[in-house]
C-alpha cells in the first residue's frame, strides 16, 4: 500500500535508528514535524536559532560517532544552517540535513522563501540532492545516510518539496543502496603500507604526527598500541588531539601555529614523519618549504584527494586509519628511540609549556583546576585564545574527549555543540569553554540548552576582548586595536592602547544573564575562586551554569608561529 | 604547464554541470573547455574537458572528480590514443568577390565545408581537432577585418587503432 511523503520520512528515520532530530519549524516542513510529532521514538530537540541547530547536531555526532540529524524550512531556515555545513565539511562530521521546499511547481519563480540550497551548499557538502520524484524519496534518504556516515565522514543535504511530503508512493525505505559513483575506500594497499613500515623501521628519528583523522575514525587504540609497540614518539595536530593520551610518556603535544616548542622542534628534526588523518593543513605546516625539512614522510589518509595535496610524500597509503593500522600492529617491532626521546625531552625542558604564576589568575591555573576536577567528561570549545589554551592545557584519554571547530574555526560554535554532546551523552559531564565574544554568537542557545535539561558547563574566559585578532594587532599592527575592544562605546578615544579606569563595564552582563534564562552564573576574579565555581557548577543538575573567568586582557597564546613562517621560527616570549 | 585531457562519466541529472563547474571555479583550476551529452546510456553524461595545469594539480583535479559522488568514472586522456575533435562555424564579413575567392580557397587547404554564402560573406563549417581550429581562426583574423566565431569545445573517444587529436 502506499505511504505519503512525510509518513516514509519518519519511517526512514526509524529505520536508519534515529533517536534524536535537531528541528526548527517552518512553511515548508510542517507536515513532516506534524509527523513527527504522532510518534514517540524520535525526540525533536527545537533550538533557538538554525545555525545553533546545527552546531548541536554536530556537538552531538562528534560526541557519539553517530550521524547527526537536521530538518529546517526553505529559505532563511536553510541559509541559517551554511556555516554549519562548511564547519562539518571540513571537520568530518557526517550530518543529514533535511530542508523543506516550495512545492515543485513553484521552484525557480522566486516563490516566498524559496532559494537553492542544494546549489548554494555544493561546494560546503559532500553531497546534496532535491528530491524531485515521490518515489525517488527512500533511496534519496538511504543514501543521505550512507554516503554522510562512510568514507570520509560529511554533510549531507536532502531538499523536500512540500508537495513530495504530501503526495503518496511507494511504502519501501531500502535496506541498502548501490550508488556507482561513490565506493569508499575498504581496502589498503599492503604494498605501500610495507614500504612505509620499512621506512619507519630503518629511521633513526620517527615521529607519529597524529591527526583529526584518528579521532573520527576511533582508531585511538590502535595508535596508541602502535606507538608503544614501536616507541615513537607522538605529535598531534589541534584536531589530533587526544588520538593517544596526553599524559603517556611517549606524546609530545601539538605541532603547528600555538603547538609546543618540542613538538614543533621534532617534527622539524625527525628523519621520518608517520603521518595519519591529517590533511596538512597551513596551521600544520607553516611555509611549506621548511616542513619537516630532513624528513621523508608518510602519509596514511581515507581520502585520496588529501594525499599529496598540500606537502609532496614519499609514500601515500590510502586506507582507513583502523584498517592500516591493525596491519602494522602485525609487523610492528620495537624500536630504540632512547636517545631521540631524550632528545625531545630535553626541547621540552627547554621550553615548557607554561604561563607565569605570580600575576594573577592565568588560563593555565583554570585548566589545572578543570583536569583535577573532572573524571569522564567531554570538553568543548569555542573559537579563538582560549580554544588554544584548551587545545595546549587540556587532558585528554579515553574519558577525556575535545570537541572544537578546527578546520573552518567557527565562533559561535561551542555553546551549541556542547549542548549536542550534552543531548547524546547524558551521563557524562560535558564542559564548554568559549570567549566573551564567540559566547554571544549563539548566546540565545541557553534557552535551548535550559529547555532541553542539558547542564553543560560553559566556562567564559572573559578578556573583554577578541583577544585571538587583538594578539595580532599586539605583535604585528602597532597596537592598533582596531574593532576588537567588546567595552569599547563611541565616547572611547579613537587610539586607545588598552584597558584603563575610563572603559566602561562589560556588556552583557554574563551572570544576570545567565539567570535570566534560568540558568546559573557565577562570576571568578581570582585563583582562589575557580574550585569552589567549578564544584559548584557541578551541583547543578537542571540547566546550564556559566563560569565567567575574568583574566587578564594582554595574554596571549605562545609559542606562536606567524602565518605562513617555517614552524621552527616560534615566538616563545 | 600544459593542457590535459579527461574524459567524465556523470550521471545525467540536474545540477551535475553547475557542480563540474563549480569545482573548477572554486578551487582556481584552469578550465580551458568543457562539453557535455549524453553517452548510449541515457542516465549517463559524458564531458571532454580540457584543463591548463602543472602535473601535481592535474592529479589533484582527477581525485577531487572521482570523489564527487555524481561522477562514475574519470579517464586520463592526455597521453593516450583517441579521436578528438570540435565543430567551429566561422562567419567573414564584409569581403570583396577576390577576398571571398580567397576564403574558399581556404576552407579547401583546411578541408572545410563552405555551409553559407551571401553578397559580401561566407560561412565556413568546421569539424577539425581543436588545434587545427585554433590555427584556422588565427588565419582568417590576420587576413580579413571582420570574422564571427562559435566553437563548441571538443569532444573525445578513446582510439579503436589508430589517432587522430
Ligand atoms: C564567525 C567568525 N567570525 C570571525 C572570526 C575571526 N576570529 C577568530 S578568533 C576571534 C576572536 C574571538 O574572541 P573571543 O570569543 O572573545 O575569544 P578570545 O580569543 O578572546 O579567547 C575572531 C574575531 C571567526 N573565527 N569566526
Ligand atoms: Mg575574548
Amino acid at each position: 500500500m502506499d505511504i505519503t511523503g512525510r509518513k516514509l520520512f519518519v519511517k526512514a528515520l526509524q529505520e536508519e535508528g534515529v533517536d534524536t532530530i535537531f528541528g526548527y519549524p517552518g512553511g515548508t516542513v510542517t507536515d513532516l514535524f506534524d509527523e513527527l510529532y504522532r510518534q514517540d521514538g524520535i525526540e525533536v530537540v527545537l533550538p533557538r536559532h538554525e545555525q545553533g541547530l546545527i552546531h548541536e547536531a554536530e556537538g552531538y555526532a562528534k560526541s557519539t560517532g553517530k550521524t547527526g540529524v537536521c530538518l529546517v524550512t526553505s529559505g532563511p531556515g536553510a541559509t541559517n544552517i551554511i556555516t554549519g555545513l562548511a564547519d562539518a565539511h571540513y571537520d568530518n562530521v557526517p550530518l543529514v540535513c533535511f530542508t523543506g521546499q516550495v512545492p515543485l511547481a513553484l521552484i525557480g519563480n522566486d516563490a516566498f522563501q524559496e532559494v537553492d540550497i542544494v546549489g548554494m551548499t555544493q561546494s560546503i557538502t559532500k553531497y546534496g540532492v532535491t528530491v524531485r520524484k515521490r518515489e525517488d524519496l527512500g533511496r534519496i534518504i538511504k543514501m543521505a545516510f550512507h554516503i554522510a556516515g562512510t568514507g570520509r565522514p560529511g554533510p549531507v543535504i536532502v531538499d523536500i518539496p512540500k508537495d513530495i511530503q504530501t503526495t503518496a508512493g511507494p511504502a519501501e525505505y531500502p535496506a541498502s543502496v548501490q550508488i556507482r559513483g561513490y565506493k569508499p575506500n575498504d581496502t589498503v594497499h599492503i604494498g605501500q603500507l610495507k614500504k612505509a613500515y620499512k621506512m619507519l623501521r630503518a629511521a633513526k628519528r620517527p615521529l607519529i604526527l597524529a591527526g583529526g583523522g584518528v579521532n573520527v575514525a576511533r582508531a585511538n587504540e590502535k595508535l596508541l598500541a602502535f606507538a608503544e609497540k614501536t616507541q615513537i614518539p607522538v605529535v598531534t595536530t589541534v584536531m589530533g588531539k587526544g588520538a593517544v593520551p596526553t599524559s603517556h610518556p611517549l606524546y609530545v603535544g601539538n605541532s603547528g601555529m600555538h603547538g609546543k616548542y618540542a613538538a614543533n622542534m621534532a617534527v622539524s628534526q625527525c628523519d621520518v614523519l608517520f603521518s595519519i588523518g591529517t590533511r596538512f593543513n597551513d596551521r600544520i605546516t607553516g611555509d611549506l618549504n621548511e616542513f619537516a625539512p630532513k624528513a621523508k614522510i608518510i602519509h596514511i589518509d581515507v581520502d585520496t584527494a588529501s594525499i599529496s595535496r598540500n606537502v609532496v610524500v614519499d609514500v601515500p597509503v590510502v586506507s582507513d586509519a583502523n584498517l592500516a593500522l591493525e596491519k602494522l600492529l602485525e609487523w610492528a617491532e620495537t624500536k630504540d628511540t632512547e636517545k631521540w626521546q631524550a632528545q625531545i625531552a630535553a626541547w621540552d625542558r627547554e621550553n615548557p609549556l607554561e604561563m607565569r604564576r605570580d600575576h594573577g589568575m592565568t588560563p593555565q591555573m583554570i585548566f589545572e583546576h578543570i583536569n583535577r576536577t573532572f573524571s569522564d567528561a567531554i570538553y568543548v570549545t569555542d573559537v579563538g585564545q582560549h580554544q588554544m589554551w584548551a587545545t595546549q592545557y587540556l587532558e585528554l584519554d579515553a574519558w577525556h574527549q575535545l570537541i572544537t571547530s578546527g578546520g573552518l574555526g567557527t565562533m559561535g560554535f561551542g555553546l551549541p555543540a556542547a549542548i549536542g554532546a550534552k543531548i547524546g551523552n547524558p551521563a557524562r559531564e560535558v564542559v564548554c569553554f568559549s570567549g566573551d565574544g564567540g559566547l554571544q554568537m549563539n548566546i540565545q542557545e541557553m534557552a535551548t540548552a535550559v529547555a532541553c535539561g542539558a547542564p553543560v558547563i560553559i566556562c567564559v574566559f572573559n578578556n573583554y576582548y577578541l583577544g585571538m585578532v587583538r594578539q595580532m594587532q599586539q605583535l604585528f599592527y602597532g597596537k592598533r586595536y582596531a574593532a576588537t575592544c567588546l567595552r569599547r562605546r563611541k565616547s572611547c578615544p579613537k587610539n586607545c592602547k588598552g584597558p584603563n579606569e575610563a572603559c566602561r563595564p562589560y556588556t552583557p552582563d554574563f551572570v544576570a544573564l545567565a539567570e535570566s534564562y534560568g540558568a546559573h552564573g557565577i562570576r571568578v576574579e581570582r585563583e582562589d575562586g575557580i574550585q569552589a565555581a567549578l564544584d559548584e557548577a557541578r551541583t547543578y543538575r537542571d540547566a546550564p551554569t556559566i563560569i565567567e573567568f575574568m583574566i587578564s586582557t594582554d595574554e596571549i597564546v605562545l609559542p606562536m608561529v606567524k602565518s605562513g613562517n617555517p614552524m621552527s621560527e616560534m615566538i616563545l616570549k | 604547464m600544459k593542457n590535459r585531457w579527461i574524459a567524465l562519466y556523470v550521471e545525467n541529472e540536474v545540477g551535475v554541470l553547475a557542480k563540474v563547474s563549480g569545482l573548477f571555479s572554486g578551487k582556481s583550476y584552469n578550465l580551458q573547455s568543457l562539453t557535455v551529452g549524453t553517452t548510449e546510456d541515457e542516465t549517463v553524461s559524458r564531458m571532454t574537458i580540457c584543463v591548463m595545469s602543472d602535473d601535481v594539480t592535474f592529479e589533484q583535479i582527477k581525485k577531487q572528480l572521482n570523489r564527487m559522488v555524481e561522477v562514475i568514472k574519470v579517464i586520463d586522456l592526455t597521453d593516450v590514443p583517441i579521436h578528438m575533435k570540435e565543430i567551429l562555424f566561422a562567419k567573414v564579413l564584409g569581403i570583396s568577390a577576390a577576398e571571398k575567392q580567397e576564403v574558399f580557397q581556404i576552407a579547401q587547404v583546411f578541408a572545410v565545408e563552405v555551409s553559407d554564402v551571401g553578397n559580401d560573406s561566407v560561412l565556413l563549417e568546421c569539424k577539425l581537432t581543436a588545434r587545427k581550429n585554433n590555427e584556422l581562426v588565427a588565419l582568417l583574423k590576420s587576413r580579413f577585418r571582420k570574422i564571427e566565431v562559435v566553437r563548441g569545445g571538443a569532444v573525445a573517444i578513446e582510439s579503436v587503432s589508430i589517432s587522430d587529436r
